[in-house]
């Protein structure tokens, strides 16, 4: 069964259509990951899942029901755990006071000790909000999230913007919320991220997704595993794609600001031949690295642009 | 009951306010600083003694020495150019001009004056030997009940109830709606009525302590009492709290910004303010003004919480006064529930 079943749905804000024609399906157990740059669309999609925003045309089916199934989708509501992109909450409640008024609006929620215990904020429950740090208070806010004990838990970006370390506790509270069964659904622009968490992820671009699959699948789709990046000194000496293309193993050429990076299948045979290949030309090189294959890569080559200056 | 999330919104909205002390000053601390200095600015002197000048000339001294027999006059003889200045100034409030006849020079629009010219001629008059012609006696009296600070009292009471309505409901809102906070609550099952009504059940906890602390500061202070039953006046004030929370939701219903709702906040405020009769008797406006400003809520409020203390009203009385607050409120509510911004 999936959780969430969408079909169809567009979304315009004056002339820009926010979701233009999105079809999605997450299956009821699963991490399903959102990604692509900021102004995607993707806090748009987010939001028509989550009932709040109305979508324009399309059809929107989450755990069974629909949002208009009378009572303002109360008895949904009930179900799903929802963490919004930019929410403050008050400053001036402690964690525990502000955990305590999340649960009072659920039936069947935690205690509070429960969630405080899950999102190891205990020894910060009677400190203020505007106290915590930027992870406390991402922690707190997916604190509020769970503590409706969801089947469904939406996540908005939740670790933008935070250090390596908060970032790592919010990877641990979201698998361990997996490993009790329930599904999630998150949007996020880090492609590490996205790797790491989701068993499926869509990549979104200009309100559409163009490309779908299990990390592995999008990046096998490039047909090649590693990415060799390479700058000369002096960038004019630099052979054409055509020269590059026809090294072993090398798949694609892409040319980006003064570096090529080259899409290939065998390293161990596309770098000796591309080493010697400068040599003969005396090119001198001032860059050479090389890696697997990413999403990054993956939305680098679907759209000639980098995520994060896209 | 404490897992209510009527409790639990309330408490919040309770526990907000009272962790920002300058609400807790501009709610509790500000009408009472207001209402002392008002109160000893204002309190009842009675008139004191009006300086007088005589000019120069024949018979100045003998003058002087009569006007200053009395106890409500105080005479001084001065050169013609110096008098001249003082009267101009308003440091004497008339001068006397010796000779046959006797003039008296004074401004007839100032009070002090005209009060100096009657003094004055009954001096000398009676000095020449006038005799009265009625007997009378006087009958003085100063009661609680007839001074500024017994009306200002009431006003400061609705001018409070008014402003913390505004504020208090007004800018929690609207922070809540900035900071998204707004929006965060309605993806919960949280019923929008529990919302709403925390706010109304928060203003009512604090309603008490600001009626007490406001009545009991200036019954301590100046002796200002209630007349009417406290009961009716609880009921007025607590009728007079939901009418401004409701005008409050009603400001607050739309605005996207702090700064956006402060500016309809003052619109809506600071007519009242100098309207409604907080600090003087809104009787001074043109006639054609007063079914205006009888209309505004806190005109209703004030003349409801003026006829309870000082009067003894009875709640019956207030029926005008008091319905035009219902109304105001009844209508503030309605409206802000069908236009309100929940995101």
């Amino acid at each position: 069964m999936s959780a969430i079943r969408c079909r169809g749905l567009v979304k315009r804000y004056g002339t820009l259509a926010a979701v233009d024609g999105l079809d999605l399906t997450v299956a009821s157990g699963e991490c399903f990951g959102l990604l692509g740059p900021n102004g995607a669309g993707k806090t748009t999609t987010i939001e028509i899942l989550e009932g709040l925003t109305l979508p324009d045309t399309g059809d929107v089916e989450v755990l069974g029901m629909h949002w208009d199934d009378g009572a303002g989708g109360r008895a949904l509501r009930e179900r799903l755990g929802i963490q919004l992109q930019e929410t403050q909450l008050a400053d001036k409640l402690t964690v525990r006071e502000t955990v305590a008024l999340f649960r009072s609006l659920y039936a069947r929620a935690h205690t509070v000790d429960e969630v405080l215990d899950l999102v190891e904020l205990q020894e910060k429950r009677d400190t203020w909000v505007n106290k915590l740090s930027g992870g406390q208070k991402q922690r707190l806010s997916v604190a509020c999230a769970l503590v409706s004990r969801p089947e469904l838990l939406f996540l908005d970006e939740p670790t933008t913007g935070l250090d390596p370390q908060s970032r790592r506790q919010l990877w641990d509270i979201i698998t361990k919320f997996r490993a009790g069964g329930g599904t999630v659904l998150l949007t996020t622009h880090y492609m590490e991220e996205a790797e790491r968490l989701c068993d499926h992820v869509a990549i979104m671009d200009h309100g559409k997704i163009i490309a779908s699959g299990t990390p592995r699948e999008l990046i096998a789709g490039l047909g090649a595993e590693h990415v060799v990046e390479f700058a000369l000194t002096d960038a004019a000496a630099a052979p054409d794609d055509a020269v590059l293309g026809g090294l072993p193993g090398v798949q694609r050429v892409r040319r980006d600001e003064g570096r090529i990076a080259l899409t290939v299948r065998e390293v161990h045979r596309a770098l000796p031949a591309l080493l010697a290949l400068l040599q003969s030309r005396g090119a001198e090189l001032s860059l050479l690295t090389t890696h697997h294959a990413t999403l990054e890569d993956v939305f680098v080559t679907l759209t000639g642009r980098h995520l994060r200056d896209a | 009951m404490r897992d209510h999330p009527l409790v639990q919104l309330t408490l919040a909205r309770m526990r907000e306010f009272v962790r920002e002390p300058e609400a807790i000053f501009w709610v509790f601390g500000f009408p009472i600083v207001m209402a002392f200095a008002l109160g000893i600015a204002f309190r009842n002197r009675g008139p004191g003694e009006l300086r007088v000048a005589v000019a120069r000339g024949a018979g100045d001294s003998a003058l002087a020495a009569t006007l200053d027999r009395s106890p409500r006059l105080a005479a001084v003889v001065l050169d013609s150019a110096t008098a001249r200045l003082q009267l101009r100034t308003g440091r004497v409030a008339l001068l006397v001009l010796p000779g046959d006849p006797l003039v008296y020079r004074y401004d007839s629009t100032r009070t002090e004056s005209r009060l100096a010219r009657l003094e004055v001629d009954a001096e000398l008059q009676q000095a020449r030997g006038r005799t009265d012609v009625v007997a009378v006696r006087d009958d003085r009296v100063t009661e609680p009940g007839s001074r500024y600070i017994d009306f200002l009292i009431p006003g400061l009471l609705g001018m409070n109830l008014l402003g913390s309505g505004i504020w208090g409901v007004g800018f929690a809102v609207v922070q809540a709606r900035q900071k998204r906070l707004l929006k965060r609550f309605m993806a919960t099952p949280m019923k929008k009525s529990h919302y709403l009504l925390a706010f109304i059940l928060s203003r009512l906890c604090f309603l008490f302590v600001e009626v007490v602390a406001l009545v009991g500061f200036g019954w301590l202070m100046f002796g200002v009492g209630v007349r009417g039953s406290w009961l009716v006046l609880a009921g007025v004030t607590v009728l007079g709290a939901l009418a401004f929370a409701g005008l409050g939701l009603l400001v607050a219903s739309r605005a996207r910004t702090i700064e956006g709702v402060s500016g309809l906040m003052n619109l809506v405020m600071l007519p009242m303010w100098i309207l409604s009769g907080t600090f003087f008797s809104y009787a001074r406006f043109p006639h054609a003004m007063i079914p205006f400003v009888k209309a505004l809520p806190l005109t209703g409020l004030n003349d409801a919480l003026r006829a309870v203390m000082i009067d003894g009203a009875s709640l019956g009385q207030l029926a005008a006064p008091l319905g035009v607050v219902a109304l105001w409120g009844a209508v503030s509510f309605t409206l802000a529930l069908k236009i309100f911004r929940w995101r």
